[in-house]
């Protein structure tokens, strides 16, 4: 066969047949399916953050209108396996079990105790109201400092100590002196507690055929073959008898990745019912037991020579996880990422990270999107800005004495993080161009002698995308790092394309579509794509880790290819032609010279019903499976850089967002409109993170953040337009040459802001060390600084 | 105890439907489970994301801010009908081509307010969008394509008028 190039439609930005169905009001959401005689459920859950559950009185519930059955724990014990979140590969690591309702104590506010399922929604919570729990309240650890005091009350016994697990990484060692250095600095950054917040809530509807004994979950979800293999282990269940449906998911992030004990218990009460059981979390419940994420309290401490370079960088990592690790990937990944992609893209003699997780009686830490990469980029860049303003550097030229030289590839990180490409000289480069760094310095400095105080902050990261299996498969956790599609071509020939990645909005199903149509020479619109259904696609990872098109684009390629190939295997023989001359065009068979030989449909047609035709020894097949996993490395590192330009009131305290640009590499792009509003919402999610969301705790553990107008997502009105420019290099495997693109908005943007607003109050010689930078944040920094003398740049000096 | 309950007839996109509902049951519960217009979407039932808005009487409003019973007699427009209809056809193409919907949950609500700015100022500028919307909450978006989405649509609509593109 002809070698194929890649050719349109990949490259084109073809519109999304899903946006079409959405803006019409035709998607299919998890809730908007209907239910014969189906029920709702509604949960009694902990109004405490950790205490000793006495007795749970539902007699009044059980009586109640409409109500159809009341379960504690009593009632479901023996009909499900509790689980564990843990990673053989990290044994020392703590991991309790956990139950789908406690059997005996709580451990945070919102925490499931009971579940009343009844005729609607209303009544169900009427129900609920009349359960009654006698909860003896214990002292919560709520605070990261003193969970590892010797005196703090421990949240799980059995476990021996708050201290979930504790790594180290690097080349150097923790704790010890730098050598070679002119300047040490140290700094020590916190960032908030988020939630992802998808607009559509956790959302599921079960049902139980006991003839057959299937199980039917549709669920609000980014991976339901992790979740079929999951429920199967845990309900007792064939994987064959278990489909999990996703159709159309309202936003999901790493939210809606993991399972969580109402997907338990909704199983449960479907198949005591045999009715179908509905559950859509509210607003309060959302906040309240969605897993949360980031908070870390993270201390560096960079090692610096006068002429620039840094020769050492260490940080501490003080992670608290909450009251378990996340199920099934544990809460790990987070904190891993930050210990490894701090500094990546640096030449550094000297690296050193540790991190602890700690429990917390709080609701559990969990992944969001561009896992870990944000804490990462944040700690990494304020300690290269603070290290550039102590040795009177423009921050370009201290990122450029420091960056991984272009030469040095492939290699890997003091971490063990294999490098295969990073073209971070170009998109700095693209970058300052961009933004036009002069003219905006010249104009920032105009304005800070009219008292408008104006600063301009740049972050550059190293970000993981489609991971394989190296992390998950030998920890023991099944969660798939492969990827296939399955692509039926029907007698038309048009083509039926069942990928296992899922799309949530990013748009994957349509670049999957136009990879698919490049191959055989068809239409985007011959293509249809039928995800998030595992029950018809192959098993796969779903979405995480930016692998929608970089490992399920590669598996789509690849059936695609058998296809083709199939295909012209076929008509060579019918036009008595070599199919090595033959290629697929426009809907045709076309010869070297570009003349038309056949139709493809006429082809497929063949294929199923003239067999009289063919040879009794020629294949027909015009359905093919490919599955994709990238072997050679865990991960596909790229990187990209980000700037913010920001005005901070220094009397009210306000930070105004001005322009955002971001630079990045992601290889091949197969659909440049796509990958650039992928970037785009990611993007504004951090700057979210950067200035406003926050879930808050008091010192008891009750959770203050309940509603939409406590927990505050950026609104059109609070950013600005956003500047997205490409660099693109290539990869180590695969035939398309795309990398992830889903997280490098997230991954870059709360840093550069943070360093915009540094920028900013560098003349007060006040520097915010916390995010999300509230008015109250720099407000206390101003204060703080007018307070203290001026202090000199070698200070911190060893 | 039974749940008290009231019929009330609501006329929504123009069919008229006589249902019997609960009292305290909000017009989008009942717009989406009563009647199936699912195109109406609710994130927060609290009033601040905007993914449940609708057009009652010509007003956009949140229509989990609205009991069923106070709407008898109201008619309402959804995104079922609104999408259909010429005045807003070329609204919801520009937000398909622009992509600016990325899972599509706010997109109902967001497209009913871009149609009542349009009406309220057919020339607005970046700012007055974001201003306007700044209502409908998008969590996947970043807003851009959304802003450019309505741009585009008011340069379209002057320039079919013949005005200045
Ligand atoms: S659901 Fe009505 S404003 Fe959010
Ligand atoms: S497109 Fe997902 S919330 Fe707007």
């Amino acid at each position: 066969m002809s070698k194929q190039i890649l050719r349109a439609p990949i490259g084109q930005s073809a519109p999304r047949e899903r946006a079409r169905r959405f803006a019409t009001g035709r998607g299919r959401y998890t809730d908007d399916a209907a239910s014969l005689r189906g029920l709702h459920a509604a949960f009694v859950r902990s109004p405490i953050a950790r205490g000793d559950i006495l007795e749970i009185d539902c007699d009044a519930a059980r009586d109640m209108d409409g109500v159809v059955a009341v379960l504690t724990h009593a009632d479901i014990a023996g009909r499900y396996r509790p689980w564990r979140a843990g990673n053989a590969l990290l044994p020392e690591m703590k991991a309790p079990e956990q139950h789908a309702l406690p059997p005996s104590r709580v451990n945070y506010v919102g925490e499931p105790l009971a579940m009343v399922v009844a005729t609607s929604r209303a009544l169900a919570e009427d129900a609920a109201e009349q359960v009654f729990a006698d909860i003896d309240p214990l002292d919560a650890v709520a605070d990261i400092e003193t969970a590892l005091a010797p005196d703090s009350p421990l949240i799980h016994e059995d476990c021996g100590s708050n201290l979930c697990v504790s790594l180290t990484s690097g080349n150097g060692k923790f704790g010890a002196d730098f050598e070679d250095a002119d300047l040490v600095i140290e700094d020590t950054l916190d960032f908030g507690r988020h939630t992802a917040c998808p607009l559509e809530t956790r959302s599921m509807l079960a049902e139980y055929d006991p003839g057959s004994e299937v199980l039917t979950l549709r669920i609000s979800h980014q991976c339901p073959h992790q979740l079929q293999a999951e429920l199967a282990k845990i309900l007792g269940l064939g994987q064959h008898r278990l489909r999990v449906i996703s159709e159309d998911v309202g936003g999901a992030y790493g939210l809606k990745q993991q399972l969580y004990q109402e997907d338990v218990l909704v199983c449960l009460a479907a198949m005591q019912t045999g009715r179908p059981v509905r559950f859509v979390a509210d607003r309060l419940e959302a906040f309240a037991s969605d897993n949360h994420a980031r908070e870390h309290r993270v201390s560096a401490r960079i090692a610096v020579r006068k002429d620039g370079r840094i020769t050492g960088f260490e940080l501490d990592d003080l992670f608290p996880i909450g009251a378990y690790p996340q199920y099934p990937r544990t809460s790990l990944g987070e904190g891993n990422h930050v210990l490894r992609m701090s500094a990546a893209g640096y030449d550094i003699a000297d690296f050193r990270s540790r991190l602890r997780l700690l429990f917390q009686n709080k609701a559990l830490i969990g992944h969001y999107r561009s896992v870990g990469h944000p804490v990462a980029c944040a700690i990494t860049e304020h300690m290269v800005d603070r290290a550039a303003a102590a040795l009177g550097l423009a921050p370009e030229t201290i990122r450029l004495r420091n960056f991984l030289s272009d030469d040095s590839y492939p290699r890997e990180t003091p971490t063990g993080v294999h490098l295969h490409y990073l073209s971070q000289h170009a998109c700095l480069d693209r970058l300052l161009a961009d933004m036009d760094i002069a003219a905006l310095r010249s104009e920032q400095a105009k304005l800070r002698g009219q008292g408008i105080c104006r600063g301009i902050g740049i972050a550059s990261f190293v970000e993981l995308t489609g991971t394989g299996n190296g992390f998950y498969g030998p920890g023991g956790i099944d969660v798939s790092g492969q990827d296939g599609c399955t692509l039926k071509m029907e007698p038309s020939g048009h083509v039926r394309c069942m990928p296992s990645v899922t799309d949530q909005g990013q748009g994957t199903d349509t670049g999957i579509a136009q990879i698919v149509a490049s191959v055989l020479g068809l239409e985007v619109a011959d293509i249809r794509v039928l995800s998030g259904d595992s029950e018809i696609t192959p098993h796969g990872g779903g979405a995480w880790a930016s692998r929608g098109i970089s490992t399920g684009g590669e598996a789509a390629w690849q059936a695609a290819q058998t296809l083709r190939e199939q295909l012209l295997l076929v008509a060579g023989h019918l036009h008595q032609r070599d199919p090595a001359t033959l290629e697929l065009t426009e809907g045709h068979v076309v010869d070297a010279s570009g003349a038309q030989i056949t139709t493809i449909s006429e082809v497929a047609h063949i294929c199923y019903f003239r067999h009289d035709l063919l040879p009794d020894d020629m294949p027909t097949e015009l359905m093919v499976t490919r599955h994709a996993v990238p072997r050679a490395q865990l991960f596909q590192a790229t990187n990209g850089i980000q700037a913010a330009y920001v005005e901070v009131d220094t009397d009210t305290g306000f930070t105004r967002l001005l322009g955002h640009w971001v630079v990045h590499d992601g290889g091949t792009l197969i659909n440049p409109k796509l990958v650039e509003e992928q970037i785009r919402g990611g993007v504004v999610q951090g700057l979210g993170a950067a200035l406003l969301e926050e879930i808050r705790y008091d010192e008891d553990g009750q959770l203050l953040t309940a509603t939409m107008a406590d927990y505050l997502v950026p609104m059109a009105s609070d950013v600005p337009d956003i500047q997205v420019s490409h660099v693109t290099s290539g990869t180590a495997e695969g035939a398309l040459g795309a990398k992830g693109v889903g997280e490098a908005g997230v991954a870059g943007a709360s840093g550069a802001v943070l360093n915009a607003v540094n920028d900013a109050l560098g003349p007060f010689g006040a520097t915010v060390r916390q995010m999300p930078i509230s008015p109250r944040t720099v407000l206390t920094a101003l204060r703080a600084a007018a307070a203290s003398a001026t202090t000199p740049p070698f200070e911190d000096a060893p | 105890m039974s749940e008290p309950r009231q019929s009330v007839s609501l006329t929504v996109n123009e069919e008229r439907h006589d249902v019997t509902v609960p009292n305290r049951k909000h017009l989008a519960d009942i717009l989406r489970e009563d009647l199936g217009f699912t195109g109406v979407h609710v994130g927060c039932e609290h009033g601040v994301c905007g993914a449940c808005t609708v057009r009652i009487d010509g007003a956009i409003t949140r229509s989990c801010l609205v009991f069923g019973v106070q709407a008898d007699g109201a008619e309402i427009e959804t995104i079922e009908y609104l999408s259909a209809q010429s005045e807003t056809r070329d609204l919801v193409d520009t937000f398909v081509a622009e992509n600016a919907l990325q899972c599509g949950f706010c997109t109902p609500g967001m497209v009913i307010s871009a149609a009542a700015l349009l009406a309220e100022t057919p020339d607005p500028t970046r700012e007055e969008v974001r201003a306007y919307l700044s209502g409908n909450y998008c969590r996947c978006t970043g807003y851009q394509a959304i802003v450019d989405a309505v741009m585009m649509t008011a340069a379209g609509r002057r320039a079919a008028k013949g005005e200045r593109a």
